[in-house]
């Protein structure tokens, strides 16, 4: 799940989740440049699949990696 | 406690839908389920009385229920209980303005229904205790319904009781220790290791399992899925922007992106401009077709599934969540990404 708010997504026990940057963007950052933003959410799915293809027992955040950081 | 149970034509083996008009009346004793209710309500409690109606006139004539009411109080009636009602919607509504009717005129009384069942909010100040969604859980149903009504009858407060759903008001009373004498224990009992004690409990939302990883993207079907409410332009289908009673699925066939102009956000939680502008920044799809392309995933079913999570009912959200996984499963998707705003 890709999501802005980590603390009600854990509390209702969302077992994967990646941090997003705003609410209502989830997939985005208005902030950046459009070929920024496009890469900042490839990297957003990136991190999911990884979620997606890791073992977990309890809600657990997947943050996205060094290289997902805003180059604009 | 002299208890009067309500239930419709069909539990009271009168008939079935060729018998929902039939007018109220009332046997002495228990009947049908009301018949193990007795049992499990204990000997401080007994169904004298059993009063029924069809779910027709029940539901949709307003007269009925004062013909229920004068059976009930004919009866001598201390305690109403009204159901389960399960799902049924006529026979939620029924069970709920019979509880309310009776909790106004001073009786006990508690009404059976699933937490969605439209009766829910016809129920005015009596509690409704959540019961299964259909009659295969009548077993579970009854226990907890005749439990609540023993713990009720016996004075306590709804909100401590289990699987009381709606009119948990708060009731004010006295008590012996002061607020901050009370907030001090509570501290206290904290610090020795007691996460629970509260006064003011919690919603428990459950628990949700994990499901097992997936062995290789670059070999899944993988599906989009959000409660972002982005939808064709002009909303042809007509997504509740709050309080979603339902959830709707588009295609993705042929789509690269979802254009702006073509698709919107009608979610009501939020300022949908920047959805707007890029309907993408919720629905991931350009970034996820550039995935397919470069072979990191399978591939992308072929359709994307909505709603709006925006002061949705539990109820509603599970039963969502629920109806997802099974078709998702059904179609060979081996992991869902689900934008939440």
């Amino acid at each position: 799940m890709l999501c802005n708010l980590l603390p009600i997504a854990t509390r209702v026990g969302a077992p994967r989740m990646v941090p997003t940057r705003g609410i209502p963007y989830p997939a985005g950052d208005p902030s950046l440049s459009q070929e920024d933003e496009r890469a900042w959410r490839r990297t957003l799915l990136e991190t999911a699949l990884v979620a997606v293809s890791t073992h977990v027992t309890q809600p657990t955040v997947f943050t996205p990696g060094p290289a997902a950081a805003k180059s604009g | 406690m002299r208890v009067v149970h309500y239930i419709n034509q069909f539990f009271a083996g009168i008939g079935g839908e060729d018998s929902a008009s039939a007018p109220p009346e009332r046997r002495d004793g228990a009947i049908g389920p009301g018949r193990r209710l007795d049992a499990l309500l204990g000997d401080e409690h007994t169904v004298v009385a059993t009063v029924f109606c069809g779910d027709d006139r029940a539901a949709s004539d307003p007269a009925s229920l004062d013909e229920i009411m004068q059976l009930i109080r004919s009866a001598d009636a201390e305690m109403v209980l009204a159901g389960p009602a399960f799902s049924s919607g006529r026979y939620g509504v029924a069970c709920a303005r019979v509880a309310g009717a009776a909790q106004a005129a001073g009786l006990i009384a508690l009404a059976s229904m699933a937490a969605d069942n439209p009766g829910v909010a016809e129920a005015g100040a009596a509690p409704i205790v959540e019961s299964g969604e259909t009659a295969r859980q009548m077993g579970p149903s009854l226990e907890r319904f005749a439990a609540a009504a023993r713990r009720v009858a016996a004075g306590e407060a709804l909100a401590g009781i289990e699987g009381v759903i709606a009119s948990t008001r708060r009731l004010n009373r006295l008590d012996a220790r002061s607020a901050a004498e009370r907030a001090v224990d509570l501290a206290l009992a904290r610090f020795d290791g007691d996460k629970t004690a509260t006064e003011i409990p919690q919603p428990d939302f459950g628990h949700v399992h994990p499901a097992p990883p997936i062995d290789n993207p670059r070999e899944a079907l993988i599906a989009l899925v959000s409660e972002g409410a982005v939808v064709p332009m002009g909303n042809p289908d007509r997504l509740e922007s709050a309080r979603a009673h339902k959830w709707l699925r588009y295609s993705l066939e042929g789509l690269d992106r979802l254009a702006p102009g073509e698709y919107q956000s009608v979610h009501g939680g939020f300022s949908t401009v920047a959805a707007n502008a890029d309907p993408n920044r919720i629905l991931p799809l350009d970034a996820a077709r550039e995935m397919e392309r470069d072979g990191r995933i399978g591939s992308l079913y072929q359709e994307y599934l909505v709603t709006a999570g925006n002061g949705t009912s539990v109820a509603d959200a599970q039963r969502f969540g629920v109806e997802w996984a099974s078709e998702l499963r059904r179609a060979g998707v081996r992991a869902a990404i689900l934008t939440s705003t």
